[in-house]
């Protein structure tokens, strides 16, 4: 008895963001039971030995893979928030260009990489 | 109003298994199955056994003048008027779920059909075909749940029938109701009748069913309060039809397929295009969520207890106001309208503000689901 | 969903497209290579709001797609077996072979599963001591800690039921192929968030500086799509190739250490064929001596698969970016998700199912002009 059926849309490269709730042994595994917005699963943690209860972690088919560091999520927020906030002052693309290879998460910060 | 007669009326939606197998000391079963309370062969015969289950099982729980007669067709006297008649089988896996069971399903299920056709629903007749050893406690919990499930809906068990196979021809329990209900006068409802300009409306959340039956799927399992949303909806309908009448020119419940596969019907039917808008469509967190986990998108997950109304323009917030004072329609939203362009297609904005088609689904996206 | 609905946010996304619309000034053609970002770009429509210069080419990021169709058919194979309890992910089980699907091998009394982690078929190879358990594992790096972990757990508990069906590609060596190939019109690429947060991103500079081409480091959210295909045309329009994360969130430059550590345990690099592409050298991954006696291909042995592809099916052009997916001429037509010539139109990661799910049938102009006059509340 039971249904075995298979479904269709299950994407493979998807891992999506929960938080721990709790993490106990089992079966030589370390364990957790993460929460993603209500729906909780067990997922295994052993790739992630520094994620504590309460932290964010990435889970991929069952398995935690990164943890998420909240300060740069938020700050990388932050910095999308500003973004075109000021695009009505903008002359033309140049200044725009400038102004974004100047942006703090440009490996080029002091804006010298200018075009050839 | 027929008299339900059993001990307590459970809350519909919550079927209770604690309760165990019904009480056997008057039935005179062979002593074997009293001692093993299990389905056999002989409850589909027709003979003595059989007669057993309707006396002891299903006649106290649907108790009415119409089955108590237990004739091979059960008699009825109806209003003069146009019928509606709607049948429908229930497969669903697993039998029992967060929120109900299949014996709800089967019910509403049929009671829904007959309602979104502008019909009120009256009478039910109920088969079953049970797998040998199916668990007696199960059926008795199952058929209290039918038995509240139509009390609810207002409707009358009148007639059915019970059909055993062999032990591993069946899972456990598949359900057939059909269902005749009158139509109201005044109203003029069908799936080829919505026009462009019309309000498209939803009377609440979406994919809770069957999101709360894939969070006990096996292989799949995932904790969550997610219930199924199964309900009988022709009181609220009725509603509806009161406020608008003719204004209300098509009506669904959104099952297998989910929204977008009622919807996609809808615009073929009536030759028309149809745009929603994603940020309008009442999801709930957690099934939002669990669509997350799982790689699914709610549009295309079933519902049980949900409508989907197209009305003239000019009765959208009349009929949303409707929607929302009742007690299954508070989450209700009007999500978009009818278009003369893109014929046969639904087009949603997304939140990005950008447009996508939303395709017919090719398939059974999630099977075994009602 | 916390670190999830915020990178969705309607409003940002669309100020940030104008940024993009701002700071292009050359037509430019940047290439995602994993599946799931071509499947969040065609949904959230991240490419309609992109200036018109700006190309996203779609790259072979399906691993199912570009598993070997030898390989599906040796899935369908063993899972018809008696005896055999075959497990997979969902989508994998209406991706056609040569003859049939792991959906109809079910249908015709196979014992096919779906699970939801390979660590699921671990269990159930626990709890069916007398049948043979297989589980397919097909993936990018993202997914084969998951899998090398289930088969160290089998090693380690003593399993004898239990083996892993390989088919693991690396994407570094894709990408330099894709970079190789004559006719090659990539520019710029955003790489997978997910891969790198396994792997890291320190395998991609020295492929930077031979190639002379920009790589971002990107996730798959709205918001993380944007930010990557912004910076990757800032590199562009200012001539610079270099590495950049734009996943920071989620991805180190070294990557996750315990994971790469069991990789190299359990696989070792070997040559692949990529379906629709060819041999890719040192391309994929295989079980390595210590964990070989896992490896469903050596345990069940099968010959005599006698494969076939479609002679309409497009889909190695699609891998490789040369054409999109509406442009292949059996699309929609012959090939739909419900008959679906190639793996592209059926798996969730592939092209030609993203195409035909979202609907991109309708030409561009048709999509932006539908839906006018919707009023907001």
């Amino acid at each position: 008895m039971g249904a075995r059926e298979g479904y269709k849309g299950f994407a493979m490269c998807l891992a999506i963001p929960g938080k721990v709730i709790g993490i106990a042994e089992e079966n030589g595994l370390r364990m957790g039971r993460v929460d993603f917005g209500g729906v909780v699963k067990r997922v295994c943690l052993d790739y992630v030995p520094d994620v504590e209860v309460g932290d964010y972690t990435i889970v991929h088919v069952g398995f935690a893979l990164s943890k998420i560091d909240e300060d740069e999520a938020l700050r990388t927020l932050e910095i999308f928030r500003q973004m075109g906030v000021l695009e009505e002052e903008l002359a033309d693309g140049d200044e725009a260009f400038a102004r974004a290879a100047s942006a703090p998460s440009s490996p080029c910060p002091d804006g010298s990489c200018v075009p050839k | 109003m027929p008299e339900i007669a059993k001990p307590e009326t459970p809350d519909v939606g919550a079927t209770d298994l604690s309760k165990g197998a019904p009480d056997f000391s008057s039935w005179s079963c062979p002593l074997p199955l009293v001692g093993y309370p299990t389905i056999v062969m002989g409850h589909g015969g027709g003979g003595k056994l059989g007669n057993e289950l309707v006396e002891h099982l299903f006649l106290p729980a649907f108790r009415n003048a119409a089955l108590e007669s237990l004739g091979d067709a059960a008699v009825l006297n109806l209003p003069s008027g146009r019928l509606a008649m709607s049948t429908d089988s229930f497969v669903v896996q697993p039998l029992f779920f967060p929120g109900g069971s299949i014996g709800e399903l089967a019910v509403n299920g049929t009671v829904n059909d007959l309602a979104v056709s502008g019909a009120a629903p009256k009478f039910l007749s109920a088969s079953f075909i049970l797998e040998e050893g199916f668990p007696l406690a199960q059926l008795a919990a199952m058929v209290e749940a039918m038995a509240a499930a139509a009390a609810t809906a207002g409707v009358q068990i009148v007639t059915g029938d019970t059909k055993v196979v062999e032990r591993g021809h069946g899972d456990g329990c598949y359900i057939n109701t059909a269902g005749i209900g009158v139509l109201r006068e005044g109203i003029q409802v069908g799936p080829n009748r919505a026009k462009p300009g019309d309000a498209i409306l939803v009377s609440g959340m979406i994919g809770d069913h069957g999101m709360a039956i894939m969070s006990v799927r096996e292989g799949l399992e995932f904790e969550s309060q997610i219930r199924s949303d199964c309900a009988a909806l022709n009181g609220m309908i009725g509603e509806v039809l009161d406020a608008a009448g003719l204004a209300v020119h098509a009506m669904r419940d959104p099952t297998r397929g989910g929204l977008a596969s009622t919807l996609n019907e809808i615009a073929q039917a009536s030759g028309v295009g149809i745009t929603i808008d994603e940020a309008r469509l009442p999801v709930r967190t957690e099934v939002q969520s669990a669509c997350e986990l799982l790689g699914l998108d709610p549009v295309y997950v079933a519902n049980e207890g949900k409508a989907v109304f197209f009305v003239a323009a000019e009765a959208a917030e009349q009929v949303l106001a409707v929607l929302k004072a009742h007690p299954l329609g508070r989450d209700a939203a009007v999500i978009g309208h009818v278009t003369a362009e893109h014929k046969g297609m639904l087009v949603a904005r997304t939140a990005m503000g950008a447009n996508r088609v939303i395709a017919q689904q090719i398939g059974e996206q999630l099977p075994r689901i009602c | 969903m916390k670190y999830l609905a915020e990178f969705r946010n309607g409003e940002i996304a669309q100020r940030m497209a104008r940024e993009i619309h701002a700071i292009a000034t050359r037509p430019w053609k940047i290439m995602e290579v994993c599946g799931g970002q071509t499947h969040s770009i065609i949904k959230n429509g991240i490419d309609q709001m992109l200036p018109a210069g700006i190309e996203m080419i779609h790259g072979p990021g399906c691993p199912v797609c570009v598993t070997p169709l030898e390989l599906i058919d040796k899935a369908l194979a063993i899972a018809a077996q008696p005896g055999v309890i075959f497990c997979s992910f969902g989508d994998m089980l209406r991706v056609p072979g040569t003859d049939a699907d792991l959906f109809q091998i079910k249908g015709a009394g196979g014992d096919v599963r779906v699970v939801y982690s390979p660590l699921d078929a671990v269990e159930i190879a626990a709890k069916n001591p007398d049948k043979q358990v297989v589980f397919f594992g097909v993936g990018f790096e993202t997914t084969a800690p998951a899998n090398a972990m289930s088969v160290h757990v089998a090693k380690r508990r003593g399993l004898k039921n239990f083996s892993l069906l390989v088919s693991h590609v690396l994407v570094p060596p894709a990408i330099a192929a894709i970079l190789e190939s004559p006719g090659n019109k990539v520019q710029a690429f955003l790489l997978a968030g997910h891969v790198c947060s396994v792997m890291g991103y320190w395998e991609y500079p020295p492929i930077a500086a031979k190639y002379e081409i920009p790589l971002v480091v990107t996730g798959f959210e709205p918001l993380d799509l944007l930010d990557g295909i912004r910076r990757a045309v800032i590199q562009l329009e200012a001539g610079r190739h270099e590495v950049e994360n734009a996943y920071e969130r989620i991805v180190t430059f070294a990557g996750n250490l315990p994971a790469q550590r069991l990789l190299a345990e359990v696989f070792e690099v070997t040559d692949r064929a990529w379906r629709g592409i060819g041999v890719i050298p040192k391309s994929g991954w295989r079980l390595s001596e210590a964990y070989r006696e896992f490896d469903a291909e050596e345990r069940f042995h099968i010959t005599g698969i006698h494969t076939e592809e479609s002679p309409l099916c497009r889909a190695g052009d699609v891998l490789r970016g040369a054409i999109k997916p509406a442009e292949c001429a059996a699309f929609g037509k012959e090939c739909t998700p419900r008959h679906p010539l190639g793996a592209t139109m059926v798996s969730s990661e592939g092209a030609c199912a993203a195409y035909f799910n979202y609907g991109r049938f309708l030409s561009a102009e048709e999509l932006a002009t539908a839906g006018s006059g919707l009023t907001h509340a």
